[in-house]
This record gives structure tokens, C-alpha cells and sequence, in this order.
């Protein structure tokens, strides 16, 4: 593989499924509020 | 207006059904947006598109249209609790006509992405034996008994039926155990079998002689293209018709959501998930593309393909020169395509399903049995055919440029331009999550995705004067093409013109109203 398709691959795989571990990460640390029991 | 409360229960039946977990919605969410074109279209698209480049524009269609839409679906789902004609009527009453637009689109592509899931299902029970032999074109076409002209129905394949008859019961049966027992655990089951199977196929690809060939080719960047206005079109178009955005699913889904729900942590969770199996798909497909090039001394260029094409074609002859265990491969490809396709068929269905609950106040099971039976039988009609795959080809392409695409233009206009509610919108998303949305968010919707539609639309339709789509007959466009696009568009118009009665005697939604 030539270095400039290396570092698109693993710059495609850094930043998207980084991101994807990024933003679940971050939903995590805020879980939904309760539920209040008006209806 | 005056409120009375029990004609306002009709709509709501009794309590509208919820997820059962935050976890639960997502998976859902990832199941519905990962679909077949995660596998068959995006490496194909991204190769053709400038390679490693293509990422550019990619990632800013990601965070420019598909994730801000995904907000916005979530809103008005999560907002106005309702399928996407109770939605949008509780939104403006003119804007009902776009919800039951949505809805027959949804119908439409349900129909036939059904019997895809079959073919797929048929080839994986040919991988035990490689029953596609030698010639895997020449095979595929006996295979669906494929007629040599486009044309309306003139025999029907009952080696397509059987198995399409298989899809609808799971897919009805899913979605008749409800939100929480069906849909919900069925993903909860899927989306880990999706990673796993196709993960071990990935990890196998990858360590295939000539693998790092068709990486190569997919991510070697080729900067020339971002400067192409067509490869930024191409960008945008993936990232719309990827993450299921315009139809209305993720309405339906978001207003299965409880009160405080973190649309925008969730919408940034489904995109980004999204996106990585795609990227991921890139890599096991080009891999394998890579594969049977070195070995039968070819280009890439050569074997690279997209769509049914890919799949039932270019994938057979892969697996049938594996050195080891082409069997597994087979089994471990045509199984994901199944898995991702069901969870994505489920989605697409539940938008009707639940419109038809909706609207006439129908019990679950009983608007399965009604419309998603309906459904199934007219899938049964036109697909396993001589003429199916044309049919379908024509349908497709023409639903999803002037059905999805278009329907995602016209909220955008409607919402943000006509009815001004992109500022309401963002406050009943910001009421609840835990990353404020900005300004930007009402910049790209209100301006970058109506303008990136709008080329998309003109685009397209430029194309389709220039040339008959896949040089098939007028005659047969107008009907399989155009006909059905129209026939979405009146539908929709149609079904809003009719009182209904429950819905307009609410009080009207505001953002503390919806957000409580």
C-alpha cells in the first residue's frame, strides 16, 4: 500500500469510529433524566 | 379550540408504546440506518469518488446534513409523539400531506427491498455447495428466471417466493410483539450478530493474498476530486440515502422515545455508528475486490462493482477461488446482508404500521396483520418475477431521488423556511440534552442541506431528460419510474385532505408541552 492510502486509512478509522466511541462515551456520562409521573 | 380529552385518547389509543432502554432505541436507530447500501453502495461510491479523499467531503456531509437531520427527525418524532402524518399535522395541518408522503414511500420501498433480503437468504444457503459454479452472472440470472426486456409481469420464480414469503413473516412477526418485545430485542440481537459475523469476514478478507491491493485502490487519496462538484454530490447523496433520513422512520422511532431523551446525544451515537460500518465495509470489501484481482491478474478497476451486482455477482466468483474455507466466507457474507436488510426492512415497515395505529386508532396487531399484510401480498405479486429485478430497478431509483430526497428538500423548506420552526425545533432538543445545539445547526439546515438537496434534485432530473434511466423503454419508466414517484406524491396530498377529527381538537403542542 503506498504511505498516503496508510494514512487515509487510518485516519478514516481514527476519526469515525473514534468518534463513534467519542459520542458514546459522552452519552454515557449523561444518562436520561427520570421520568417525571405527570402524564 | 376546545380540548375534550377522550376524543383526544382515540389518537393516543392508550399510552403510546416506549422503549424499553436508552440502549434499546439506539440499537434500533443503527439497525434501521445500516442497511444493504452500507455493504453494497458506500466502498464503491468512496472508490470512485476520489479514494482517500473522499473522506473530506464525507465527514462534512456527516456533520453538515446527515447528523443535524437525524436531530431534526428525532425532534419531531420525540416533539409531536406520532407517526409522520400525526406528527406533521400536530406540526401545521397543511404539513399532514408530507407525513402520508413518507409513509407511501415507505410502503413503496418496503415492497420491494423485501425481496432483495430473499435473494440474499437463497445465496446463503448456495454458499454450503457453491451452487453458482462457474459462472456466477450466467447463474444469478437463471436464478431469478430473468426476462430479456423490461417489462410488466409475464412469470413468476417460486424459488424467489418462498423465501420472500419467509422475510415478510419474521418482519410482520417482529413488529407484531410491539416496540419493546419486538422490535427492541430483535435488534438487541441483530446489530451484535451484524458485527461479529461480519467482522470475522472483514479479519478474513484482510489477510487475503492481494487484500492490500484493493485497499489501495479505496483509500489511496486522489485530491483532484474534492475540487469536483460531483464528488461532493456523491458525498452528501451517500450520507442522505445511508442513515435513512426523509421517510420518516426516525419520526416514528424518536416518538417511541420517553420525555427526557437525549436526541442529540444520540443522533451524534447513530451517525458516527453509522459511518463506521461503513468504513468498516469499505475495507472487507475492497479487500476481497483486491483478492480476485491479483488472482485472476486483473485491475481493480476491473472487478470493482456496486449493488446486486457486487453481491450476487462479483462476491460468488470471490468466494469460489478462496484457498480455504469458501463456504464460511459465503455464509459469513450472505448472512450479513440478511441481518442487515431485515433490520432495516423492520424500520421501514413500522413507519406504515404505526401510521395505520394512528390513524385509526387500530390495535398493533390487527394494523400488522391489515397493512403489512397488504404489503407483503403485492410484494409477493411483482417480485419473485421474470421481470422483478427490472421493476425494482426502476422503483428504486426513482423513490428514493424524487421520494426520499425530495420529501428531505421539502421538510427542510417546509420546516425551517415556511413554518419557521427550526428555532422551536432546536430549543425542544436543547430541553433535553446534554450538548447544547448551536447557531450552526440552524445554519446548515436552514441553508447547506436545502441548497446541497436542491443541486442533488436538479441534478438528477438533469440526467433523466438526457438519457432514459438504464436506457429502459419511456413506456416502462412512466410506469415502474415516474408512476410510482407521482403516485407517492398524490397519495400523500390525497390522504390530507380528510378530517380527522381526534387530531384537531388537541390543544396545541409548544415546546414545554412536548418537553415535560
Amino acid at each position: 500500500m503506498s504511505t498516503g492510502a496508510v494514512i487515509m486509512l487510518v485516519l478514516a478509522i481514527l476519526i469515525v469510529w473514534g468518534g463513534l466511541v467519542t459520542s458514546i462515551v459522552a452519552l454515557r456520562r449523561h444518562p436520561d433524566l427520570p421520568e417525571d409521573h405527570t402524564p | 379550540m376546545q380540548f375534550d380529552p377522550e376524543v383526544a385518547m382515540t389518537v393516543e389509543q392508550q399510552q403510546r408504546e416506549q422503549w424499553a432502554t436508552r440502549a434499546g432505541f439506539l440499537l434500533a436507530a443503527i439497525g434501521s440506518a445500516i442497511g444493504l447500501g452500507n455493504i453494497w453502495r458506500f466502498p464503491y461510491v468512496a472508490y470512485e469518488n476520489g479514494g482517500g479523499a473522499f473522506l473530506l467531503p464525507y465527514l462534512i456531509a456527516l456533520l453538515t446534513a446527515g447528523i443535524p437531520l437525524l436531530i431534526l427527525e428525532y425532534t419531531i418524532g420525540h416533539r409531536y409523539r406520532g407517526s409522520p402524518p400525526l406528527a406533521f399535522r400536530r406540526m401545521s395541518r397543511p404539513a399532514e400531506a408530507i407525513g402520508w408522503w413518507q409513509v407511501a414511500i415507505c410502503f413503496i420501498i418496503a415492497i420491494y427491498y423485501a425481496v432483495i433480503i430473499a435473494w440474499a437468504v437463497r445465496y446463503t444457503g448456495f454458499s454450503f455447495g457453491l451452487e453458482w459454479g462457474d459462472d456466477p452472472g450466467t447463474f444469478f440470472g437463471e436464478f431469478l428466471d430473468l426476462a430479456d426486456e423490461p417489462g410488466m409481469v409475464s412469470s413468476y420464480v417460486s424459488a424467489v417466493a418462498w423465501p420472500l414469503i419467509g422475510i415478510w413473516v419474521v418482519t410482520l412477526g417482529v413488529l407484531a410483539f410491539g416496540v419493546r418485545r419486538g422490535i427492541e430485542r430483535a435488534n438487541k440481537i441483530f446489530i451484535p450478530l451484524l458485527v461479529v459475523l461480519f467482522g470475522a469476514l472483514v479479519v478474513r478478507a484482510v489477510t487475503l493474498e492481494g487484500a492490500t491491493l484493493g485497499l489501495d485502490a479505496l483509500f489511496s487519496p486522489d485530491w483532484s476530486a474534492i475540487t469536483d462538484g460531483s464528488v461532493w454530490v456523491a458525498a452528501y447523496g451517500q450520507i442522505f440515502f445511508s442513515l435513512s433520513v426523509g421517510f420518516g422512520i426516525m419520526i416514528t422511532y424518536a416518538s417511541y422515545l420517553r420525555r427526557r431523551a437525549d436526541m442529540t446525544g444520540s443522533a451524534l451515537v447513530a451517525g458516527f455508528a453509522n459511518s463506521s460500518f461503513e468504513i468498516l465495509a469499505g475495507i472487507g470489501v475492497f479487500a476481497a475486490v483486491g483478492f480476485i484481482a491479483t488472482a485472476s491478474g486483473v485491475a481493480v478497476a476491473d472487478v470493482a462493482t456496486q449493488g446486486p451486482g457486487l453481491a450476487f455477482v462479483a462476491f460468488p466468483t470471490i468466494i469460489s477461488s478462496l484457498p480455504a474455507t469458501p463456504e464460511l466466507f459465503g455464509v459469513l457474507f450472505f448472512a450479513s446482508l440478511v441481518i442487515a436488510g431485515l433490520s432495516s426492512l423492520i424500520s421501514i415497515v413500522e413507519v406504515v404500521v404505526s401510521t395505520v395505529q394512528d390513524r385509526w386508532g387500530m390495535r398493533r396487531e390487527r394494523a400488522v396483520l391489515l397493512i403489512g399484510g397488504a404489503a407483503a401480498l403485492v410484494s409477493l405479486a411483482l417480485f419473485p418475477t421474470s421481470e422483478g429485478l427490472y421493476i425494482l430497478d426502476a422503483a428504486d431509483h426513482f423513490i428514493n431521488q424524487y421520494g426520499v430526497a425530495l420529501a428531505a428538500l421539502v421538510v427542510v423548506i417546509v420546516v425551517g423556511w415556511l413554518l419557521r420552526q427550526l428555532p422551536s425545533q432546536r430549543a425542544h432538543a436543547n430541553s433535553t440534552s446534554a450538548v447544547p445545539l448551536g447557531r450552526w445547526w440552524l445554519v446548515v439546515l436552514g441553508v447547506v442541506t436545502p441548497v446541497v438537496l436542491g443541486w442533488m434534485m436538479y441534478d438528477s432530473l438533469r440526467q433523466e431528460f438526457a438519457e432514459n434511466y438504464e436506457g429502459y423503454t419511456t413506456g416502462f419508466l412512466l410506469l415502474a419510474g415516474w408512476g410510482v414517484a407521482i403516485a407517492a406524491i398524490v397519495f400523500g396530498l390525497a390522504m390530507s385532505l380528510f378530517r380527522w377529527r381526534a387530531v384537531d381538537s388537541e390543544p396545541a403542542v409548544g415546546v414545554e408541552e412536548g418537553s415535560r
